[in-house]
């Protein structure tokens, strides 16, 4: 290697450190911990002590955890099917030469930007069963609106609307696909006597077939951290009826201190996370078209 | 027309060889009546779903001016019969002085975004400007950090800040960001590369120092990309509710979600204080986004790309 060559790998390391420390520190060193930690019996206050795959054998006899797990995959196939199907429609009528398309984009937008703790609160007062804004609604109409976070069954229905509404980022991304897609294959299916419709279905959908593909992946992994927000709602409550697996981590690890336990569930929604992500792959084939350019 | 924004009449049928005859072209004043029905509709939906969106943000303003009773009424109420501003300060300087979670906000945000800029650019430039033996497999690992989720390292993070002794400290929440995101340092890495080389060769040439070449060349023609990290970083450290809930404890050191936490248990039907200091909270966001919403949305047009 020539001094220069050297000199220049040199000052590559230098300038990449902050990044390189933080990922060694913590990144890359608490994975690897995350591994040894799930084997432990550990409280903080007691030395650790090794207990092998105790950890993994008390998961699959838990059943909390296979109920966060079963929560966890409502909260997020809601918020996938229809958080994916509702900003696309939106994203389609934003893409129409229409007026006023940047005020509609920047409402649809903005809750997404905001949403916090005070979107949080926000929606905790929308969605209460008898001062909320969606329950008035319906009662005007003659409907008596169901408990939300306050029941079981209507809890997690109630995080994906309050999920859907703070998905604008995607309508963001489809924008930017569907202005991506070649004005003259539309003319070309236009010459060919294509409607609407068809225009539809054989250019728009397999063009944005790559873009929706990607929203789907992001969307069901983003679902798997909107744990945040329903640790402040509702703590897993009522019951356990919203205890997904986020926060079934964040209970064992942070309010019972059993950081073996915790470690190993966390590597559950890793597991949970590739097995998603592969199946959508897999089924990736049969649906998502790509343009070799 | 509902897809696909080119416009235009309805064009005769030369086929080659059509299986089925195309649809009989329609005359001018059909072209043009199917057209308006359609953009018509297109309307219908568009205001529906922003309906549906700003609603929300409406009955969150209207309920914050509503008096107490307003606030209860059954059945309830649309609009307040007059406005109770005083809602915002019997909020924001009850019993919690949300004025130091404020301010206790305001800097861990500003270390945060400091710290973020300077540790991804840095990278960044390495990532795209300059050759080792093992960058490649760095990049790699980069990468691969975006994809692990955080959840995983949340528990050896912990273990490793409370042994430092770091609870109920900001270091937990500032310290890691002065050390790289992986996301930013990409994005960065990306635009950095579409910079030409013959800029850099002949600073080099002129004997600036990479120091220099960053700051003088790279950092002014990428304002774009910067200006989009800033304001992920900052909207995400002003949201930012995970870490502060695991780590801080005094009600003091309290950040503003952590403060607009406390409402959920203990003021549940005070409304009208909890969507003030709600609104009060969400303002400096509000009010970035609709100074800056076009970096906002160009960032987020470069992450989703970088992701396909």
């Amino acid at each position: 290697m020539t001094t220069l060559a050297r000199r220049e790998a040199r000052r590559f390391h230098l300038f990449a450190s902050p990044w390189l420390i933080g990922f060694v520190v913590f990144t890359a060193g608490p994975i690897a911990a995350a591994i040894v930690v799930s084997f432990m019996d550990w409280n903080l206050l007691r030395s650790p002590s090794w207990v092998g795959l105790a950890n993994y054998e008390r998961m699959f006899a838990d059943a909390e955890f296979w109920e966060s797990i079963e929560n966890t995959v409502q909260y997020g196939v809601g918020y996938v099917v229809l958080g994916v199907t509702f900003t696309f429609g939106m994203a389609l009528l934003l893409n129409q030469p229409l007026r006023f398309q940047g005020l509609f984009r920047t409402v649809m937008y903005m809750p997404s930007v905001v949403s916090g703790l005070a979107t949080a609160l926000l929606w905790l007062n929308i969605l209460h069963p008898d001062y909320g804004l969606i329950n008035k609604v319906l009662a005007t109409v003659g409907i008596q609106g169901p408990g939300w976070l306050a029941s079981q069954e209507w809890a997690i229905p109630a995080l994906v609307l309050m999920a859907v509404w703070g998905a604008g980022n995607t309508i963001v991304i489809y924008l930017a696909g569907l202005q991506g897609i070649p004005k003259t294959l539309y003319e070309a299916a236009e010459i060919d006597g294509a409607g609407w419709w068809r225009r539809f279905w054989s250019v728009t959908v397999p063009m944005m077939s790559p873009v929706i593909f990607f929203n789907v992946v992001t969307g069901f992994i983003g679902a798997l951290q909107g744990y945040v927000l329903i640790l402040a709602m509702t703590e897993g409550g009522p019951g356990n009826a919203t205890m997904v697996l986020g926060l079934y981590i964040y209970r064992h690890a942070f309010v019972y201190f059993d950081m073996g336990y915790a470690a190993a569930l966390s590597w559950a929604m890793f597991a949970v996370i590739i097995a998603v992500t592969a199946v959508q792959f897999a089924l990736a084939r049969r649906w998502v078209h790509y343009e070799f350019r | 027309m509902l897809v696909g924004s080119h416009g235009g009449s309805h064009g005769g049928s030369h086929g080659r060889a059509p299986a089925r005859k195309p649809p009989r072209p329609l005359t001018a004043t059909q072209a043009e009546r199917v057209r308006r029905a359609q953009r018509a509709g297109a309307y219908v939906l568009l205001i529906a779903g922003t309906v549906v969106f700003v609603l929300p943000f409406l009955w969150m303003i209207t309920t914050s001016l509503k008096s107490d009773a307003e606030n209860l009424a059954f059945p309830p109420q649309w609009l307040p019969d007059s406005f109770h501003w005083e809602n915002f300060v019997r909020g924001w300087a009850g019993s919690l002085d949300y004025t130091t979670f404020m301010l206790n906000t305001v800097l861990i945000t500003a270390l945060s975004v400091l710290g973020n800029l300077i540790s991804c650019v840095l990278p960044a430039y390495a990532f795209a400007r300059m050759r080792a033996g093992a960058a490649t497999l760095m990049f790699g690992a980069l990468m691969a950090t975006m994809m692990i989720p955080r959840e995983i390292t949340l528990v050896p993070k912990f273990i490793l800040f409370s042994k430092l002794g770091w609870v109920d400290t900001y270091l937990p929440l500032i310290v890691p960001e002065f050390f790289g995101v992986a996301l930013y340092v990409f994005l960065l890495r990306q635009f950095f590369t579409t910079i030409p080389q013959e800029l850099i060769d002949a600073a080099r040439i002129d004997g600036a120092s990479e120091l220099r070449i960053l700051w003088r060349i790279m950092l002014p023609l990428s304002k774009p990309a910067l200006a989009a990290i800033c304001l992920f970083s900052f909207v995400g450290n002003w949201n930012q509710y995970l870490e502060s809930v695991i780590y801080i404890r005094t009600t003091e050191k309290f950040t503003l979600p952590l403060g607009l936490g406390l409402f959920t248990d203990q003021y549940a039907t005070q409304y009208n204080q909890m969507m003030a200091v709600a609104l009060i909270a969400m303002m400096p966001i509000v009010i970035i986004f609709f100074i800056a919403q076009k970096t906002f949305i160009r960032g987020v047009t470069l992450t989703g790309i970088a992701g396909r």
